[in-house]
Parts: structure tokens; C-alpha cells; sequence
């Protein structure tokens, strides 16, 4: 066998350490940003170069390494991390949430409940929720220092004042532990509600800005809003087409150029799972329909 | 004098003791209260734990400078094994130390003496390494905070006696303030600067 070109999980061990250390950092102060001397990494930023550094950080030989992209088991960037980490780790691989020790996620919380014997991994792009409202580093470091955060209400005051309601449907800002204000990454805001009492570690890395950041488990997690205009997370208002589950977080597919469109759930694994399971939706394929005649055969 | 040949051995498997002794913290430092394991790889000099010389070696490193107690900096071995295996600066000055080894909790010094970060950089800050007699044993502590689902139950015997009265400076520093490692042989606990005591019984 040829000798092996890369460490364990790819990074070198004095990079693991650094991030290690950042990682127990963020722990310590739930949604505190740490700064981390991120490293290049063999794709480029935008790919989820924070989460692998992170996952590489954590994972060991007798995990189990889910990933998923936008609810997605089987996209480009989902399936060459599984790969990557299978390759360089030699780590079990599954799409089975229940199965996952270590789920690294860009920007959808699965729907099955996490548990806690998890850890979910996100992929940050802008880790800083202030950054649009004041591009300033020094500016934004005060603001959290002084948990001065004035202007993010601000902004969804403008939302309402603008559009009737707060328009912001992802990256919707939560509040960790009644400290900081942080950016769940890009996740639409019908994930936030899962964040909050979640019994699985959270960790957040973002690769091109260089910052981990952590949720423990069982830590409230604050959606902001107002007395009279309350959070509330958006979904489509249909049944998935595949699996006719109604309290699902639905992708719209446009299915011609007519105006046809159908909603399926996003995240493939619950999806497939509730179909393997008999139910059926408007859309549903035919293989299941088959299976269902077997198991009434016999 | 001890020759680096006859100091005790660092880890047989650097990556994967690292990887696994790290998961152990990572995990006492998410549940706080919590009583982890670390399955000891290394060697470790007197009068360092096993759990503390497996935590010295997956952690500390040039960029760590490292402030040793008394017990533990009048052990040569301990100075040198640490050296030879981690290569962390040791220091003199507590307040710059990412680190410190508490081997006599009966003579911590002052929590203020450590870094306790900046409220810009509350992440500056020293992690105390706390070798105590026992992790299943002794007083019971109840906790609350993040990482923990309503109150964690730990029984432990631990010097300095008033050690969670001294923390109570977490709370009114936060986000700024200390986070402790309790180890106890191969048993860690960790208790961030989050996690308030609620009450204690004998």
C-alpha cells in the first residue's frame, strides 16, 4: 500500500490544534465569533472551506459524516465533501440522519430531531450579522462588545416599515443565550426554531472570514422581533408532491415554462424516508407504488 | 536529572489520541457537569494526571503560552516533558498565559490574576487546567447554564473548596472570564463561564 500523502482528516495536527482551541472558545461564549487562522484549503472559498476546516478539527475514525447542501444529500458540494473527508479520514459516509455522528450542513437543519450524539457543522459565508449595516470590523467588534445592537432592530423596523412585515426570510438574526446577536448562516428562517434547546453541539465556520463560532447544546436561541409583529418562519403553504408532508421546509421546482411548478421537501433523506415509509403525494414515482402493491400482496 | 530517553512517552498515536482526548473535552465543554472520559495514550510526568498530560499534548503548543503552580513547576520532569513534547512557552506572568496547570488547587491564586479577556476579545482569555481529587466523589454541585437541559448533578471533591465561589466572577464579567478544566485521573469536567452554581449539599 503506498504510504498515505495526507494526514488524517487532511489538516496538519498543528492547524487542528488552533482550530481546536477555537472551537472550545466558542463554546464557552455561545455565539461569541473566535477568530481562527483558517487555512487554504483544497477548494475554494465559497465551498465550505470554515465547515471542513471545522469538521477535519473534530471528526475521528469511528464517526459517521453526513452532508448535506441545502437539505440535499446529492449535490455537487455535498457529495465531494462526503467524499473528500471518505478519502482523506476513511470515515463511515450516510444521507440517514438518525446515522450521522457528524452532519455538516450549508444552510438547511435537517427535519428529523437531532440528538445528542450529534454535531451539525455549518458552512458560513458572512459570519458577522451586523457587517451590512456597518462594514467597519472595529465598529462591529464595539457593537458586540457593548451588545449594542440597536441597529439590527433598526433594520427590521425598516422591513416593516417598507414591505408591512420583516421581509428577512434567511440569515435571520438570532440571539444566543441573551448575549449576541448572531447569523445562523444563510438557513431560511423556518430553520431558526430548531436551533433553540437543540440537543446537539453546533458549531459554525467561515473559512474566507476566518471566524468558528458555537451553539452548546440546550441554549436558547432568540429570533428577533417585536411585540407586535413576532417572528414567524415561512413556508410554502402546500404539501410536498412526493411525500405530502405539511410541516416540511419545501423547495418550489419549476416544472415547465407554462407556470408549473411543484413543492418538495428539501431535505431529500426525510423526504425519501416518509416515502419509503407509504406516503405518497400528488407527484409521487412510480416505485413506491409498486412496493406498496407487495407489501399488500403479502 | 532526567535524560529526554527516560521521560515519560508522549502519545503512541498523535493523531488519533489527539483527535479522541479533544472530542472528550469538546464534549465535557458543551455539557458542562458532564463527567468525560479520556482514554489515556501517554505517559505523564509527576505529579501530572494522565487526563491533564493527554490534554497538555492534544492542546498546547509555541502559540500557548503555558503559566505552571508551584507543585507543578518544581517538577523538572514536568518542565522538560512539556517542553520536549509540546513545546509551549512556559511564563512567568499568569495574566499572558493561555494555559495553566493547576496541580495545588489549595493555592490557586486570585482568578483575576489570569486572563480574563477583553470584551472585544473575550476569547483572550486563560483556561485553567484544575487536577482534583475526584470527579464522582465528595460535594454536590448543581449547575445551570448553556450545554446543560435544566440542572446537571455533580459530585466532586475539589481545591480550592470555594472554587465555584470565586467563579461567581464569570457572571458579572460576561462575556469576559475564565473557563476551568477539572480533571481527576482520566475523568474530566469542564465548567465554562457560563455555568452558574445553583445550590450545594455534602
Amino acid at each position: 500500500m503506498n504510504a498515505p500523502a495526507y494526514n488524517f482528516a487532511y489538516l496538519d495536527e498543528q492547524t487542528k490544534r488552533m482550530i481546536r482551541r477555537a472551537i472550545l472558545k466558542a463554546i464557552a461564549i455561545p455565539g461569541y465569533q473566535v477568530p481562527f487562522a483558517s487555512r487554504e484549503m483544497p477548494m475554494p472559498y465559497g465551498w465550505g472551506t470554515g465547515g471542513v476546516q471545522v469538521t477535519a478539527a473534530i471528526l475521528g475514525p469511528q464517526d459517521v459524516l453526513k452532508v448535506i447542501d441545502q437539505g440535499s444529500d446529492d449535490t455537487t458540494n455535498a457529495i465531494s465533501i462526503r467524499k473528500f473527508f471518505a478519502k482523506t479520514a476513511g470515515v463511515a459516509t450516510t444521507t440517514a440522519t438518525e446515522e450521522a455522528t457528524v452532519i455538516q450542513t450549508r444552510h438547511r437543519i435537517p427535519e428529523a430531531t437531532l440528538n445528542e450524539n450529534q454535531v451539525l457543522v455549518y458552512q458560513v459565508p458572512i459570519p458577522e450579522p451586523l457587517r451590512f449595516l456597518e462594514p467597519r470590523e472595529t465598529e462591529t467588534r464595539r457593537m458586540h462588545a457593548l451588545a449594542e445592537y440597536g441597529l439590527m432592530h433598526v433594520k427590521l423596523y425598516e422591513d416593516i416599515a417598507r414591505f408591512g412585515h420583516i421581509a428577512t426570510a434567511y440569515a435571520y438574526p438570532v440571539k444566543v443565550n441573551a448575549r449576541y446577536v448572531m447569523d445562523p448562516s444563510p438557513t431560511p428562517k423556518f430553520d431558526n426554531p430548531k436551533m433553540d434547546n437543540c440537543p446537539a453541539l453546533q458549531l459554525f465556520g467561515a473559512g474566507r472570514e476566518k471566524r468558528i463560532y458555537a451553539i452548546p447544546p440546550y441554549t436558547q436561541v432568540v429570533s428577533l422581533d417585536f411585540e407586535d409583529h413576532p417572528f414567524e418562519p415561512y413556508r410554502f403553504n402546500a404539501p410536498c408532491a412526493l411525500c405530502a408532508a405539511e410541516n416540511s421546509y419545501l423547495d418550489e421546482i419549476v416544472t415547465d415554462d407554462k407556470g408549473g411548478r411543484m413543492f418538495v421537501c428539501s431535505d431529500t433523506d426525510y423526504c425519501e424516508g416518509r416515502q419509503a415509509a407509504g406516503h405518497h403525494g400528488s407527484l409521487s414515482a412510480a416505485p413506491y407504488k409498486e412496493k406498496a402493491q407487495e407489501a399488500s400482496n403479502g | 536529572m532526567t535524560t529526554i530517553a527516560e521521560l515519560p512517552p508522549g502519545f503512541a498515536d498523535k493523531v488519533l489520541s489527539a483527535q479522541s482526548t479533544f472530542r472528550s473535552v469538546m464534549d465535557a465543554m458543551a455539557r458542562p457537569g458532564s463527567v468525560q472520559r479520556i482514554v489515556p495514550g501517554a505517559g505523564a510526568p509527576e505529579p501530572m494526571m494522565r487526563g491533564t498530560a493527554a490534554i497538555a499534548l492534544t492542546l498546547f503548543d509555541h502559540d500557548t503560552p503555558l503559566w505552571l503552580d508551584a507543585r507543578m513547576a518544581e517538577s523538572t520532569d514536568v518542565v522538560k516533558w512539556l517542553k520536549f513534547h509540546t513545546g509551549a512557552p512556559v511564563v512567568q506572568d499568569s495574566s499572558i498565559a493561555s494555559f495553566a496547570l493547576i496541580g495545588d488547587g489549595a493555592v490557586l491564586p486570585a482568578l483575576e490574576r489570569f486572563a480574563l479577556g477583553t470584551s472585544e476579545y473575550p476569547d483572550r482569555s486563560t483556561t485553567l487546567i484544575l487536577q482534583v481529587e475526584s470527579l464522582d466523589s465528595g460535594r454536590f454541585f448543581e449547575l445551570r447554564g448553556p450545554g446543560i437541559d435544566g440542572a446537571a448533578m455533580l459530585q466532586a471533591s475539589i481545591k480550592p473548596f470555594d472554587l465555584f465561589e470565586r467563579l461567581h466572577l464569570n457572571e458579572a464579567l460576561f462575556p469576559r472570564g475564565i473557563d476551568v478544566v477539572l480533571v481527576a485521573d482520566d475523568a474530566v469536567v469542564a465548567i465554562p463561564r457560563t455555568t452558574r452554581i445553583v445550590s450545594k449539599g455534602s
